[in-house]
């Protein structure tokens, strides 16, 4: 079946973060409250025009609700759809249908967590099944440990590529105001980081940090009329393949490789049209596998392509240009993060503003490499 | 009808390791669960597995000491099925991705766990 999309129907009128890194003495639900209020006030509307709310929090399963009476709002739709951090790629999938069929006009997509200072460690409900819990895999980063040894096994992938990862993400987030971890991080440094399961070690995996995001969605023509340059919505793709890394076919393959090229056919794009990529970095292979998936390197090349210098400042492609969750700030779902980077790219208002940039593509990755999603952004000359 | 993880629960209390046969692809499937998956098929048999596989993946993990390090696998058996478990009478470090395994079935009852040793 031919993928449809509502191509740049819709676009984001608004954006925020809201504290990223340690928001003492907040709530989950203030964070995410805090980032509303910026967003909406960065599109250049009030609460009342809010008609629906998607939103995620870490320790809430009823999370859109209680943002919806945070804020005040009376939403006509309320969606808290949970496929991990990759949820908020399928809020814009939704909220573009909806908004291009007339069933709301202003989508509030927001996300907030205090996992740092109310916690110190990863904020989720999600553990292993019961198949898998006795054996005591660590949650959720053995399953990607399992996939970073296996793509070690088929490609030769080293310790040191992946490191190369980190590195790069570092040098991004040096750049960056808002980034969480700042200062040198050498191959070396990463190499002989504390080894937690192999062949992961603490440099490969993202921070625990707090923050928030939200975005404001409408149709475009709406967003045009906002005191800021419109993002328009090329696609929202997502792809399912299995839950637990037991149950892959292939572990060395994720549903981005169905997402990504659903997505580049939506937003009539290919991967050589992109000039940013924004990718859920939850651990130094999440990028190599997203790499290989979305078509920027062949399938087996991801390893030599980070390791060539090629996502980092100065490189060819440009890769989580905020930092990413490794360096930046990773308050547990870090999709809706990856999201605003690449709309901030596209206005032109990045930290670390690639020139002449018209098409960014954000990635979600939910659950342990489960569900994938993949959204492409534009500017309005690509409409 | 009894659930079939009761089922297969109570087998491997009993010493055996089960899987669910689609009668008509032959196909066997894990964990267990009312129908084969993808295929919706409800009409399955139980079979004995063969009890051998391969080490599809393996991680060791280092707690923060002194606690032991331990290792979790993804074992393909031999009929099909993959999943999650862990190498026993061996260094955990000295798994390798396929290397051979045969199913060991660790206590009784409800503590049964499915491990596996080097084959």
């Amino acid at each position: 079946m031919t993928a449809r999309f509502p191509r740049g129907a819709t676009s984001i009128a608004g954006l925020a973060t809201f504290g990223v890194g340690e928001a003492t003495g907040l709530s989950a639900l203030d964070i995410a409250g805090g980032a509303a209020l910026a967003a909406v006030r960065d599109a250049g509307m009030a609460l009342r025009d809010v008609d629906a709310l998607f939103c995620c929090l870490p320790d809430d399963m009823l999370g859109g609700l209680a943002l919806a009476e945070y804020l005040g709002l009376q939403p006509r739709f309320t969606d808290s759809n949970r496929t991990g951090g990759s949820a908020f790629m399928s809020h814009m999938a939704t909220a573009a249908a909806m908004l291009t069929c007339g069933m709301i006009d202003v989508a509030l997509i927001a996300y907030g967590s205090n996992q740092r200072t109310g916690g110190g460690k990863l904020s989720t409900p999600a553990k292993s099944n019961r198949w898998d819990a006795p054996y005591r895999p660590l949650f959720p980063l053995s399953s990607y440990a399992l996939a970073a040894a296996r793509h070690m096994h088929e490609f030769g992938t080293t310790r040191e590529q992946l490191a190369a990862v980190a590195v790069a993400a570092r040098g991004w987030a040096n750049g960056n105001p808002e980034a969480f971890a700042k200062g040198p991080l050498s191959i070396e440094d990463c190499l002989s980081s504390r080894m937690i399961s192999t062949p992961i070690t603490v440099r490969d995996c993202c921070l625990v940090t707090d923050g928030g995001a939200a975005i404001v969605v409408t149709r475009t023509d709406r967003a045009k009329d906002g005191p800021k340059p419109p993002v328009p919505v090329l696609a929202s793709a997502a792809a399912t393949w299995w839950h637990s890394v037991a149950q892959t076919t292939d572990l060395t393959t994720t549903a981005a490789a169905e997402s990504g090229p659903r997505a580049y056919e939506m937003a009539g794009v290919r991967p050589s049209n992109v000039g940013c990529v924004q990718l859920y970095d939850a651990f130094t292979i999440n990028t190599v596998l997203f790499l290989e998936d979305l078509d920027f390197c062949a399938k087996g090349d991801g390893g030599p392509f980070v390791e060539s210098g090629a996502i980092g400042p100065g490189g060819t492609l440009p890769v989580n240009t905020n930092g990413g969750g490794l360096s930046c700030c990773h308050p547990g779902m870090y999709g809706l993060f990856a999201i605003v980077e690449a709309a901030r790219q596209l206005r032109g208002e990045a930290a670390n503003q690639i020139p002449d940039i018209h098409v960014a593509l954000a990635h979600g990755n939910g659950g342990t490499l489960s569900s994938q999603a993949t959204v492409i952004l534009g500017t309005a000359d690509t409409l | 009808m009894t659930a079939p993880e009761a089922v297969w629960r109570e087998a491997l209390g009993d010493g055996r390791l089960m899987l669910q046969r689609s009668r008509a692809s032959g196909d066997r499937f894990f964990p267990p669960r009312l129908a084969e998956p993808a295929t919706g098929d409800e009409d399955w048999e139980w079979v004995d597995a063969i009890g051998l596989g391969t080490v599809y993946a393996v991680t060791v993990i280092h707690p923060k000491p002194p606690e032991p390090a331990y290792n979790v696998v993804l074992v393909d058996l031999d009929e099909g099925p993959r999943l999650m478990s862990r190498v026993e009478g061996i260094d955990p470090a000295a798994i390798r991705i396929g290397d051979r395994v045969r199913a060991r079935i660790d206590g009784s009852g409800a503590d049964a766990l499915l491990l596996f040793e080097p084959a």
